[in-house]
């Protein structure tokens, strides 16, 4: 036992939880795969794909980034990270959204 | 002042920093800074695939078929197994044992390896099938319009290459990162081992919405 352990208990996520969101990213990854038999229609398969997507995204994030442990700061910067995406998303639709005779008939 | 560190971890305080705490908010801070203009630069491609898709959806749905979903599956499974190994490593790290930090950095960076592996031999099926968008190359695609299946390939090599190249690059920072750990040259700092760590999993991160996009829109 060093003292630095000690000093930062609460950096500390158990070896229990790492492995429980191991099992879950693998069960999601079987859902996800499994998903492609269930007729979802092609929007709403890409949403249930998307949103099993980010639940891993946000599980990796949370867990293995140790964003649960993080500093408010970290935290924020991680949400402006995405929140830039988003401007670069809205600004990118808004155009071709607003195009006339869009989508093309190809 | 209110110093409860080894004399070890101290020794590892950079003069710029007040104490290991603020240093290692730093650290991570400015990954996360670096991981935010990935996420920009990822996303922009990933989200124009999606715009094109959208909009040429029944030829993309033809390139869909022509890829693998169970080779990407287990590649999938394969980066999602490393990023625990890293997570392990990175515990093992906290812990101070740096020697089984060093051996889970050097499982994580095989695992890579095998993903890389497997990604050669998903790009050689291309070649066989002459499915290779470059100038000069023969491109054989029976559906209806070629061109438009060439731009998904494109995108399709230009997403996974790219993701590829971060996988290489995190490779190698991780040998050199395990290098250092099996050496004991951190000490009980064990943040060089976390900030690899946020690297590897962030290029998981990337992988986990590339495969669904590429492989799994079959409908």
């Amino acid at each position: 036992m060093n003292q630095q352990q000690t000093h930062h208990p609460e950096h500390h996520i158990g070896l229990g939880t790492y492995v429980a969101v191991f099992v879950a990213l693998m069960v999601l990854l079987v859902v996800t795969v499994a998903m492609i038999h269930v007729d979802l229609g092609r929007t709403g398969g890409f949403i249930v794909a998307m949103l099993i997507a980010s639940v891993k995204a946000l599980l990796v994030m949370i867990y293995f980034m140790h964003l649960r442990t993080a500093r408010a700061l970290t935290r924020l910067f991680v949400v402006f990270g995405f929140f830039w995406f988003a401007i670069l998303v809205v600004i990118t639709l808004s155009d071709y959204l607003t195009r006339a005779g869009w989508p093309p008939r190809v | 002042m209110n110093h409860s560190h080894t004399a070890e971890s101290d020794a590892r305080l950079f003069h710029q920093f007040a104490d290991m705490e603020q240093q290692h908010e730093s650290w991570s801070l400015g990954m996360w800074v670096f991981l935010a203009s990935e996420v920009l630069f990822f996303g922009a491609l990933i989200f124009s695939f999606l715009l094109y898709r959208s909009v040429y959806w029944p030829t993309f749905l033809e390139g869909t078929h022509e890829l693998d979903l169970v080779i990407g599956g287990i590649n999938t499974a394969i980066l999602l197994t490393s990023s625990f190994t890293m997570v392990l490593a990175v515990y093992t790290a906290q812990n101070g044992n740096h020697r089984m930090a060093a051996f889970w950095l050097i499982v994580t960076s095989l695992l890579g390896l095998a993903f890389i592996g497997v990604k050669i031999h998903e790009y050689g099926l291309k070649w066989e099938h002459h499915l290779i968008p470059i100038q000069g190359l023969e491109f054989e695609w029976h559906g209806e319009h070629p061109q438009q299946a060439r731009m998904f390939f494109s995108f399709y090599f230009t997403l996974t290459g790219l993701h590829a190249l971060h996988v290489l690059v995190g490779i190698l920072a991780i040998w050199v990162v395990a290098y250092r750990v099996a050496k004991n040259h951190f000490g009980n700092d064990y943040m060089p081992v976390e900030i690899m760590g946020l690297y590897w999993h962030f290029v998981d991160l990337v992988w986990i919405f590339l495969y669904p996009i590429l492989y799994l829109f079959r409908a």
